[in-house]
């Protein structure tokens, strides 16, 4: 009889709670799951301060990198059992909204602007929201760059003068999205071809190409490189935490936001709204100010409190208002960019460096005693080092994106390509280092 | 009629109880290592867009320069790594285990740390020490003017490898050197063989199976970790190539699936042969109650020159520890020979949260460890004792999890049990025990090598003796193979255990909630932000000296029951 009546009382719970769900929005409760690539640093604070804006709710928070995240999310839809995805780059909320896992809440946070320097702070459908900016940099270890006697870069293109050469570190794109969008950046600021120039004269310059975002910062805050390519809140938070590095924005950046959305049949989607809302929020908005977490807001007003030191890009039109970014030119691309830096880059950076080392030796002599011929020995060089496989053309083209999806036409395989654009690159480097090495010779 | 078949073939195979423990194994196996990994690697096996079966994506591997070089690089990393950790492993094992030797269980204990490397914040150490710009080469810049590459390239990564992992080396010659039968040595010294001699003819080709199973276990090892390389920053080797193509997003790719099936097959491949070097000759000795060789005195100037080597190795091969140590108390350590101040907040701020951690790091890894021994053991029981059809597979199918990339399994378990509900309707992966699982299966191979190095020095006529007095084989089995058994069990115990206790990469994937989370993912966390370095290395101090008692106690239990054994004799 007890337990006849237990069950009873529980149906009609259940009668009760089910269609008044809807009115219950006002009050969230019980556990939100957010699965997210921040540190403990920067979820801690939006915990507290979420669970004491919200009584009766518990954050519950699952730490995993970008891309295992959106592993993870996809491993487990049949079954979902997260609420919320809340990381950077912009790139990994795209996939999961083309595989349809994001779904739409109804904002009711106020007073954002549609843009951030010249991106769109909001995915356009409304699937994602973006919660805090950031834009890309140079970071570097004072310490080390005194005992080196090394000079504090201002550009991109300082990077990749001679004093910095085997001095500067980056994360690969194909690792880290944001990354990927700096690079996307360079592409579509200068042009395919003087873009990849630029990148493969900073990439001669690299110490290591590291296969995680936060290598980068952490190397150049134990001072095992002195330069970095980072996001601004690695070198800000660093900074917050005493290690002696400095950061500039160099005037060719993109500011991109930083997001947070809700995954389809989230389990608690009240409390997920709930959580959106709040990040958006001026409460929300001015956790962000914390010294461990030094993010920029994406709400002007919440600057009136910043420290002096935080950039306020919505005064400060230089920031990021350089470059028109197109998304979509970014996303058809994507794969063989990353798969192009990897295969020119990352896995070629000895010889690489080589020719790189190579004309900055030969360049060094010149300028001592000049020579016309080695001049164009070492034009001749460095234009072999700037040569890329396909054009920007073909990089957006079906034939060569095909082969990274797994698409169902019969094309050419990822491996087909990256060994042609891998055994195109080493041979031109070789080439590039023999012929600076005649202009060395010849300007001796 | 078909009994009648049936018996004298059963008998010439194995007893049904056997069978039946065989069948028990090979189904957990196949459940939790077989399954989940096919799900995941099928797709090297498929044809682009069609999904129909090819091997067209094998013949893409040869072509490929980078993963030709890169297979080659791990062979050779592999290869001298097992050399340089043999160096380290030999002198620290003969000392302990040959002379009456002050402090040797203190020794064997502080031998067997650098396995314990925490992830993240142990490279984090190891770069502020060796590193370009570690203490190293910033004081002999400052004084010489020079600095060693130590962390530089293949043989950076040489180094780092063989200080991590050569006391599997260690613990598993230990092991087989107490195990030798103190009347071998007797027998050669009387036909007057001494000294060296006495050592390279008959010490160490009686302890070889413990030599081979602690070197196999390297090579595998080493030819399928990815950490260390990555974090030199080497990229031109297989396990990195697998692991970086895995964990792309939006490429689907069969490359990195074709890796994880090659380093399965080379790894399958090295076990066997190290398996063929030793099936030659017969390794076991009868005599169990002189509780192994007898330990010399040492000369006082023989003592003097044991303990500088044996200091020398240990300073060497704990020098990451002590900068982990540093770190965990450093204020700011950047571009200095030491941190700048010292402070115990990192302490302060992880102990609040450890205490959960730790839990759960105690019971998963023991757990695993438990399971790991059991299945291990009986694997090798059924490998050298029976003539079951098939047993080697059991051997290779466990071996071969060593070579399973950590994310591979990861995403096997949520793709096999995600949609199989528990009975309060959550899926089964978020279950906690999957966790316990994945690590015993991917530390299975470690537990399986020493239960196996174990028992191949047992003399089967012992059972026998014990089967003609009217034993039964279970209680054969538990009251003469299992104590016989005992060092080897606990090496494999504490080797599975103490791996397991800082395994990050299947645990990733799998860890659902915070209250589930084991100390490695604590620490993962926190190594993702400046402000979390110095107390992600305070919860790694803590990692390493939890797993450092247990590790000891288990030593302690080890000279106990020799020093039993030598009492009863």
């Amino acid at each position: 009889m007890k337990s006849y009546s237990k069950i009873a009382y529980l149906a009609a719970l259940m009668c009760v709670s089910l269609p008044a769900s809807e009115a219950l929005s006002q009050a969230p409760t019980g556990k939100v799951t957010v699965v997210t690539s921040f540190s403990k640093d920067v979820t801690d604070p939006f915990k507290k301060a979420f669970e004491k804006a919200y009584p009766g709710t518990t954050l519950e928070v699952q730490n995993r990198n970008t891309n295992a995240g959106v592993k993870f999310v996809e491993e487990t839809k049949s079954n979902n059992q997260v609420d919320l995805f809340w990381a950077s780059a912009p790139d990994a909320f795209e996939v999961l909204k083309g595989k349809g896992l994001l779904q739409k809440i109804t904002i009711t946070a106020t007073g954002i602007p549609e843009k951030v320097g010249s991106f769109p702070i909001n995915d356009p459908q409304g699937f994602y929201y973006g919660f805090a900016a950031s834009g890309y940099g140079i970071m570097w270890n004072d310490r080390y760059v005194k005992a080196n006697k090394l000079p504090e870069p201002k550009e991109w293109s300082d990077l990749a003068k001679a004093p910095y050469f085997d001095h500067v570190s980056i994360s690969a794109p194909s690792r880290s999205g944001t990354t990927h969008l700096t690079i996307e950046t360079i592409l579509q600021g200068e042009g395919w071809d003087k873009g990849w120039r630029t990148v493969k004269e900073l990439g001669g310059n690299f110490r290591t190409v590291t296969d995680r975002s936060f290598g980068v910062p952490e190397a150049v805050n134990s001072g095992q490189v002195g330069y970095g390519i980072v996001i601004d809140f690695f070198a800000f938070s660093g900074q917050a935490s005493g290690f002696p590095v400095k950061f500039v924005y160099p005037t060719v950046t993109t500011l991109v936001p930083a997001n947070v959305a809700v995954i389809t049949n989230a389990p608690n989607k009240t409390a997920a709204a709930a959580f959106v809302n709040y990040l958006l929020s001026p409460a929300g908005q001015e956790v962000l100010l914390e010294p461990g977490i030094s993010r920029l807001p994406v709400n002007p007003a919440v600057y009136a409190k910043a420290p002096p030191s935080l950039p306020n890009p919505f005064t400060d039109k230089s920031l990021g208002a350089q470059v028109k970014f197109d998304v979509n030119i970014s996303e058809k691309r994507t794969n063989p960019v990353d798969t192009l830096f990897d295969q020119l880059i990352t896995f070629q950076l000895d010889g690489l460096k080589a020719a790189t080392k190579a004309v900055h030796d030969a360049e060094a002599a010149l300028a001592k005693k000049d020579n016309a011929q080695a001049r164009g020995l070492i034009k001749e060089a460095r234009d072999l080092i700037a040569a890329m496989p396909i054009t920007a053309a073909e990089a957006e083209s079906p034939e060569i994106t095909g082969a990274f999806t797994g698409a169902k036409e019969k094309g050419a395989r990822q491996a087909e390509l990256e060994q042609k654009w891998a055994a195109f690159a080493k041979e031109r480097y070789a080439q590039a280092k023999t012929k600076a090495e005649e202009a060395l010779k010849l300007a001796r | 009629m078909a009994l009648a078949i049936a018996r004298p073939l059963g008998r010439l195979l194995a007893s049904p109880g056997q069978a039946a423990l065989a069948g028990v194994i090979a189904l957990f196996l196949l459940l939790f290592l077989v399954v989940p990994v096919t799900t995941v690697i099928y797709v090297a096996f498929t044809e682009k867009g069609t999904g129909v079966f090819t091997l067209i994506n094998f013949v893409d591997f040869f072509r490929t320069d980078l993963f030709v070089n890169a297979f080659w690089n791990s062979i050779y990393v592999s290869t001298a790594t097992v050399l340089v950790a043999s160096i380290f492993a030999l002198p620290l094992a003969y000392i302990t285990t040959r002379f009456s030797f002050r402090g040797a269980v203190l020794i064997q204990t502080l031998g067997f740390l650098p396995l314990i490397m925490p992830p993240f914040a142990g490279a984090v150490a190891m770069q502020l020490l060796f590193g370009r710009n570690g203490s190293v080469n910033l004081l002999l810049d400052d004084w010489f003017g020079f600095k060693i590459g130590l962390m530089e390239g293949l043989n950076g990564v040489v180094f780092v490898q063989a200080v991590h992992y050569f006391p599997f080396i260690l613990v598993n010659l230990s092991a087989a050197l107490r195990n030798i039968d103190r009347s071998m040595e007797e027998a050669a010294q009387n036909l007057g063989c001494s000294g060296f001699r006495l050592f390279r003819r008959v010490v160490f080709p009686l302890a070889l199976p413990g030599y081979v199973a602690g070197a196999s276990l390297v090579f595998v090892k080493v030819f399928d970790d990815l950490a260390t390389p990555l974090l030199l920053n080497v990229k031109d080797m297989l396990a990195p190539q697998a692991y970086l193509r895995v964990t792309s997003i939006g490429i689907a790719d069969p490359m990195g699936y074709v890796i994880a099936v090659v380093l399965i097959v080379v790894s399958v491949l090295a076990m066997w042969a190290s398996t063929l070097t030793l099936s030659s000759k017969d390794y076991a000795t009868v005599q169990r109650g002189g509780g192994g060789l007898a330990k010399r005195t040492l000369r006082p100037w023989e003592s003097a020159v044991a303990y500088c080597v044996v200091g020398l190795i240990l300073a060497l091969v704990l020098a990451p520890h002590l900068g982990l140590l540093l770190l965990s108390f450093a204020t700011v350590w950047s571009f200095s020979p030491l941190p700048d101040a010292y402070t115990f907040a990192h302490y302060a701020r992880v102990f609040g949260d450890s205490s959960v951690y730790i839990k759960n790091t105690l019971v998963y890894a023991s757990l695993a460890a438990l399971i790991d021994v059991l299945i291990g053991g009986a694997i090798a029981y059924l490998i050298l004792r029976t003539k079951l059809i098939g047993r080697q597979g059991l051997d290779w199918a466990a071996s071969a999890a060593l070579a399973v990339p950590g994310v591979v399994l990861g995403i096997g378990y949520l793709r096999t049990f995600y949609d199989v509900p528990m009975p309060d309707g959550r899926p089964l992966a978020t279950f906690w025990m999957m966790i316990v699982l994945a690590l015993a299966i991917r530390r299975l191979p470690y537990a399986l090598r020493a239960c196996h190095a174990a028992l191949e020095q047992i003399s089967v006529s012992l059972e026998e003796a014990a089967e003609n007095l009217g034993a039964t084989k279970m209680r054969t089995v538990r009251r003469v193979v299992v104590p016989l058994m005992t060092g080897g069990i606990l090496a494999g115990f504490i080797s599975s255990f103490a791996t397991a206790a800082v395994e990050l990469s299947a645990t990733l994937m799998l860890v659902q909630s915070n209250s589930d989370a084991p100390l490695a993912y604590g620490l993962y966390v926190l190594m993702q932000s400046p402000a979390g370095r110095g107390p992600g290395a305070a919860l790694g101090v803590i990692a390493v000296i939890l797993v450092a008692i247990c590790t000891f106690l288990s030593h302690v239990v080890i000279e106990r029951s020799q020093r039993a054994k030598g009492a009863l004799h």
